[in-house]
């Protein structure tokens, strides 16, 4: 394999890791926003019971 | 139950595309000017569509909000902006390694490049002004103002290398662009899995804003008590 066919395999790389790193990226904040949801619904949860217990 | 079918979906769309990837790379014959870099177009292209696919169902969502005044429409624009902005950041970033090699340079500020590096950051500042706002249906009502007015631009973005003289190449999929059949198949072969990724992604996010509005209805009632 020539150097520019080389270079361009190479870049071709880059593209499909820098695609699938967005992706995984976009994913990761889904998962982190889905958490910190649970965590408000747990904590809103706990309170209106110790509210309505009161 | 829902969740799992997403899931599923997501993990099928997943394994389609590393078959095309394998497909694309062992399968088909470099282009004869570009050699394998060409091969971006596989994914460059459908990002592009998937993009312009999600702002206009955000289009339809804002509409559909200003008319029903119903938040679930809220949910869908603010969900296809997000991941309509994965894949136009997908778009701009394989374009700019495509035309590293190509062009020899990362980026000119030609009218397609420009039009769509100023789509993205317009949509972008749909979240921004989401975040800025703590209302729940004056925040719906603006960003429906906001995805209405951002999409005005999608048509230009889409457009714009057929009114102007670009250094992007003219279209090869429509009017007098020509594209090898093979290479074709491909690139709408690996548009489907973008898709469902895509949906599985705006559905998940859908329901991420649902349970966020329970929350927001739970701290009212909390707030009563």
């Amino acid at each position: 394999m020539n150097d520019a066919a080389a270079r361009n395999f190479e870049y071709l790389a880059y593209g499909l890791i820098a695609c699938w790193l967005i992706l995984i990226g976009y994913v990761l904040t889904l998962v982190s926003r889905e958490r910190r949801i649970r965590q408000q619904m747990e904590s809103l949860q706990r309170m209106l019971e110790d509210k309505e217990g009161k | 139950m829902r969740e799992k079918t997403l899931y599923a979906l997501g993990a099928v769309a997943a394994l389609i595309l590393v078959r095309n990837i394998h497909t694309m790379l062992t399968g088909l014959p470099d282009e004869a000017f570009q050699g394998a870099i060409f091969r971006i177009i596989f994914f460059h292209v459908p990002a592009a569509f998937t993009c312009f696919l999600c702002f206009f169902a955000s289009l339809i969502a804002g509409i559909s909000y200003l008319k029903t005044k119903n938040l679930k429409w809220d949910s869908v624009a603010v969900s296809t902006i997000e991941v309509g902005l994965a894949f136009g950041a997908a778009n701009l970033i394989t374009g700019m390694i495509w035309a590293r090699i190509i062009w020899g340079i990362w980026w000119t500020w030609d009218w397609r490049l420009t039009s769509m590096l100023i789509c993205w950051l317009l949509y972008a500042g749909y979240l921004v002004l989401r975040n800025a706002i703590e209302e729940p249906t004056e925040r719906a009502r603006l960003s429906a103002v906001m995805s209405i007015l951002s999409f005005s631009v999608v048509p230009f973005v889409f457009f714009s290398i057929k009114w102007f003289r670009t250094q992007h190449p003219q279209p090869v999929l429509y009017g007098e662009g020509k594209m090898d059949g093979g290479y074709r198949a491909m690139l709408y072969g690996n548009w489907v899995p973008i898709l469902m990724i895509a949906i599985c992604l705006v559905a998940v996010r859908m329901m991420q804003e649902k349970r966020q509005r329970e929350i927001d209805a739970m701290r009212r009632a909390a707030h009563a008590f």
